[in-house]
């Protein structure tokens, strides 16, 4: 900008040092983001902090904390939900770390299908294929039943918290397995060949140069599933497992009450907890962040695999990928069943579990239409609004928007939820509702839990967008609004559109806060009609209707989002090319 | 045979798939030799190297390694050294880890281990950088801990890809003289990888050039810059008038004008190789060959001239520059005179 360039010579150096260097526009955009993050984010999360550590009177006070630990129920639920997570993330491991491998250091004629595996189980959110497993896996399930015929034996898997690990498990090990893969085929392949050259071989190779170079991407994977299973509300309340923490808190604020403090100190743990996991893994990759030391080369070689290693990746390839498709063919049979119990397979099929959902509640897929469609709005307008202030403009404190917006991913839908109910329960709309409880607050808590990857993915849209394709567009005579309009905007719509499919595809199924938050039928989102559907036995079958169709919706998206993701790449990768 | 060469290669061809990489490859690298393989991308020469250290198996023909036959030997087993184009140090370990991993691999004892480390690091100047990571280092830095990396293992090979590619232009003459000198001293075969003719004249004792996989011509640097054996070698190292024509009658047509030749010269199509500064410019008097100038490079120490001879015959020719000596100008009439013992000629 003009304003700026005269150097502190001519005038009082200390005036050129405070000079406020911004444009109105530009305040009033930050103003307006901060206005928004500031209500539906800092404030109810700071009512949960603040109910936890004060007294009725308004006092500082550990009291709540102190009944926490000496009520066994919490203490039991406390450990039982760190158990769940950091089983989940061991068994998560042993299946994505063998896969990692395979696809990553072999030529594995299957390496396509475990890509695959690697997204299908995320396109289902845990709680719906958590019923789908139970008929699967189950006491009673067709696993059990068949192994029962055959062998009388049965399998526990999905009991009590066993069952939450094990469906959480197989929902987030794509997490590990994708940052994993990543990490390993970034290893250039000299560090290897060096290895080999000084004398290593085999597992000493391995032990040595691979997996330290590969530590990173495993932990930022494993980090993820402990905090992600940690924070959970919706798989285990949808198992009747009720003695972790997030169930706890959940029942207190909707069964004791909104004045109850022990919901808040729970938010406050899942919060503190979720911040150390994600700290501590960022604490011990420290300076391991070895993906950019490593110049030139190419990624880490695949070699042939002799025929008893591919037998033996197949060999755990293929029921992986069962076990992986296990909940969808469960969740699909189950909405074409006409009865399913006590049998390996339902007794009949039928669509009459569709019609019901599509005639009697259709207000379950409108709703969601509509409230995720304009979260996703508000977070591409926000996410463009942060990135475009901090990455083209010189406004002071624009980092604070970026850091205040990312700080959504430690605060767990619970949490959030809780704390949107405590801040505006007693604000009423027009109509006499309460605006916590309204549809419209359900859209804003969707908006502020996808910010942060609708940011992410708007600020690497800019940074791709080179400045002097810009200035280029200034140089010809085009003043800010055009170029933004005419240069920028259309060069970051492929990113755009991928993050505004991204926040509408994960609102759709998030639950934890909708289930704090959503209280009448009409009102409500696919994922709370889930939710309630599948609370009876007799609404299984059309719970799992709407779970085909959230599913369905999903899946389309992230296939969507990552074409649109990867036209993107190429043509960037076009233009890459066509420079000197 | 008395003794056995470094590095004998024998009939070595190896491609990936229907590419043919190397053609039937022979060299014998000369014990305590500095040996370099010259050529463009693509001709083969990184690949060579890399069979050498095991990296790949030839298709066909052997490799032999102090007279013992390695070529199916894995890459860990070989005992010879390779220095990566980049590196390749392992950022999760110290500069002292990465030079004491080579030992530990061959079970070295701690004691040892720590004295070759030191003596490895003292040898290329870093003892005192011995507990940082590699990011720390500067690139020159981390090139002579890739150095010592390898020479801490003591190979009875040191091969070196590309060396000097990764470091700033101002740096590389002086490490390249560095590597020499550390060479000479410690008296280890090595073969260097370069598509740099300067840095192949510069270090080599003798070196290959190749090109499509084949290696064309093998002699000391001096020797094939003043006799290529064809137009490729000719044209690659240094600047080269290749000039294409005829062997008639003694002399050589082309263009329209008539050039020197080399005795002994049959008649018949043939390319006359000039180096620029074989053409020597004759502002007045008596010339072999009249010419015009076509424009002229200043290049500091000397003067590069474009000039056009004959019908339609473009020749190339430097002339050194000393204060006071003008270039001439663009049209000005000059006469070329071609000492013809420069010329070599060529099969066309």
């Amino acid at each position: 900008m003009s304003t700026t360039a005269l150097p502190a010579a001519t005038g009082r150096p200390w005036r050129a040092r405070l000079r406020f260097d911004a444009s109105p526009v530009q305040v009033a955009a930050a103003l307006l983001v901060l206005a928004f993050l500031l209500a539906f984010l800092v404030v109810p999360v700071g009512r949960v902090f603040l109910a936890a550590f004060t007294d009725g009177e308004g006092r500082l006070t550990l009291v709540h904390f102190g009944d926490f630990f000496r009520t066994s129920l919490f203490r039991e639920s406390f450990l039982n939900s760190l158990y769940v997570a950091g089983m989940s993330v061991a068994v998560a491991s042993v299946l994505a770390v063998p896969l990692a491998v395979i696809v990553s250091r072999f030529r594995f004629p299957g390496a396509a299908l475990v890509s695959t595996l690697g997204v299908l189980p995320l396109v289902m959110p845990p709680f719906v294929g958590a019923v789908a497993m139970q008929l699967v896996f189950g006491r009673n399930g067709s696993l059990n039943l068949l192994l029962m015929d055959w062998f009388g034996v049965r399998l526990e898997l999905m009991d009590g918290l066993n069952g939450v690990v094990f469906v959480q498990a197989l929902h987030y090990f794509p997490f590990i397995l994708m940052n994993l893969s990543a990490s390993l085929s970034n290893i250039d392949t000299a560090m290897e060949e060096a290895g080999q050259n000084l004398g290593a071989r085999g597992f000493t190779l391995m032990r040595t140069i691979v997996l330290p170079l590969a530590l990173p991407g495993y932990l930022a994977g494993a980090s993820l599933v402990f905090v992600k299973v940690f924070d959970d509300l919706a798989t285990p309340l949808l198992l009747n497992v009720t003695n972790m923490l997030a169930p706890q808190a959940y029942l207190r604020v909707t069964s004791v009450g909104l004045g109850d403090p022990m919901g808040y100190v729970i938010g406050v743990i899942l919060v503190v907890v979720s911040i150390l996991a994600m700290g501590g893994a960022a604490l011990l990759l420290r300076g391991r962040d070895y993906s950019m030391q490593q110049r030139g080369g190419g990624g880490l070689g695949r070699r042939e695999m002799s025929a008893g290693q591919r037998a033996l990746a197949w060999a755990f390839v293929v029921p992986t990928l069962l076990l992986v498709l296990a909940p969808h063919i469960g969740i699909a049979l189950l909405s074409l069943a006409t009865v399913w119990s006590f049998s390996p397979l339902p007794d009949g099929y039928t669509l009459a579990h569709f019609s019901t959902v599509l005639r009697e509640t259709p207000q379950f897929l409108t709703n969601t239409l509509l409230y995720c469609g304009l979260a996703g709005l508000i977070d591409v307008v926000l996410g463009v609004t942060i990135a475009w202030l901090v990455l083209r403009t010189r406004l002071p404190g624009r980092r604070v928007l970026d850091m205040l917006a990312m700080a959504a991913l430690a605060v767990p839908g619970l949490v959030l939820g809780i704390g949107i109910l405590r801040s505006y329960f007693g604000v009423q709309l027009p109509d006499g509702t309460a605006l916590a409880t309204s549809w419209i607050m359900l859209t804003i808590v969707y908006a502020v839990r996808r910010l942060p990857y609708a940011l992410r993915a708007a600020t690497a849209a800019l940074q791709q967008v080179h400045r002097s394709l810009e200035e280029a567009a200034e140089n010809m005579g085009a003043g800010k609004v055009t170029t933004l309009t005419h240069i920028v905007i259309p060069l970051m719509a492929g990113g755009l559109a991928a993050a505004f499919v991204t926040s509408f595809a994960t609102a759709a199924v998030e639950l934890s806060a909708t289930l704090v938050l959503a209280t009448r039928d009409v009102d409500a989102p696919l994922s709370y009609g889930i939710y309630v559907f599948m609370q009876s036995p007799a609404g299984r079958g059309a719970g799992a209707a709407l779970g085909v169709i959230a599913v369905l919706t999903v899946a389309v998206c992230t296939f969507a989002a990552n074409r649109l993701a990867e036209r993107e790449r190429r043509r960037r990768t076009r233009q890459q090319g066509t420079a000197p | 045979m008395s003794e056995p060469a470094g590095v004998a290669i024998e009939h070595v061809s190896f491609g990936y798939g229907a590419t043919r990489v190397l053609d039937g490859v022979s060299l014998e690298i000369r014990k305590g030799e500095f040996f370099a393989f010259l050529g463009p991308s693509g001709s083969g020469k990184t690949t060579l190297l890399r069979l050498v250290a095991g990296f790949g198996t030839p298709d066909s023909g052997r490799i032999l390694i102090g007279g013992r036959d390695a070529t199916r030997q894995p890459p860990w087993a070989r005992n010879v050294g390779l220095v990566f184009q980049n590196y390749a140090l392992w950022p999760h370990m110290t500069v002292a880890e990465n030079v004491a991993f080579g030992l530990q691999r061959r079970r070295v004892p701690r004691a040892e281990r720590d004295r070759r480390v030191r003596a490895a690091l003292d040898l290329v100047g870093l003892a005192h950088l011995m507990d940082r990571r590699p990011a720390q280092l500067s690139g020159g830095q981390q090139q002579r801990v890739a150095i010592a990396r390898t020479l801490a293992i003591e190979p009875e090979v040191l091969l070196l890809d590309e060396p000097l590619s990764n470091l700033d232009a101002g740096l590389r003459a002086g490490v390249r003289a560095e590597l020499v000198e550390l060479q000479r001293r410690l008296g280890l075969t090595t073969i260097l990888v370069t598509h740099d003719q300067e840095e192949a004249n510069a270090a080599a004792d003798r070196m290959a050039v190749l090109n499509d996989g084949k290696v064309l011509q093998v002699g000391r640097p001096a020797e094939l810059y003043d006799r290529p054996a064809s137009r490729f070698v000719a044209g690659f190292l240094g600047t080269a008038n290749l000039i294409e024509g005829r062997v008639d009658g003694g002399a050589f047509q082309a263009g329209g004008a008539r050039l020197p030749l080399p005795p002994g010269a049959a008649s018949g199509p043939a390319v006359l190789a000039l180096r620029p500064q074989a053409l020597r410019l004759l502002r007045e008097g008596d010339a072999t060959l009249p010419a015009r100038v076509l424009r002229a490079e200043f290049l500091g120490g000397h003067v590069r001239y474009i000039l056009e001879a004959g019908e339609a015959l473009t020749l190339v020719a430097e002339e050194p520059h000393l204060r006071g000596l003008d270039p001439l100008p663009p049209g000005a009439p000059v006469g070329v005179a071609i000492d013809a013992s420069q010329a070599t000629l060529l099969r066309a």
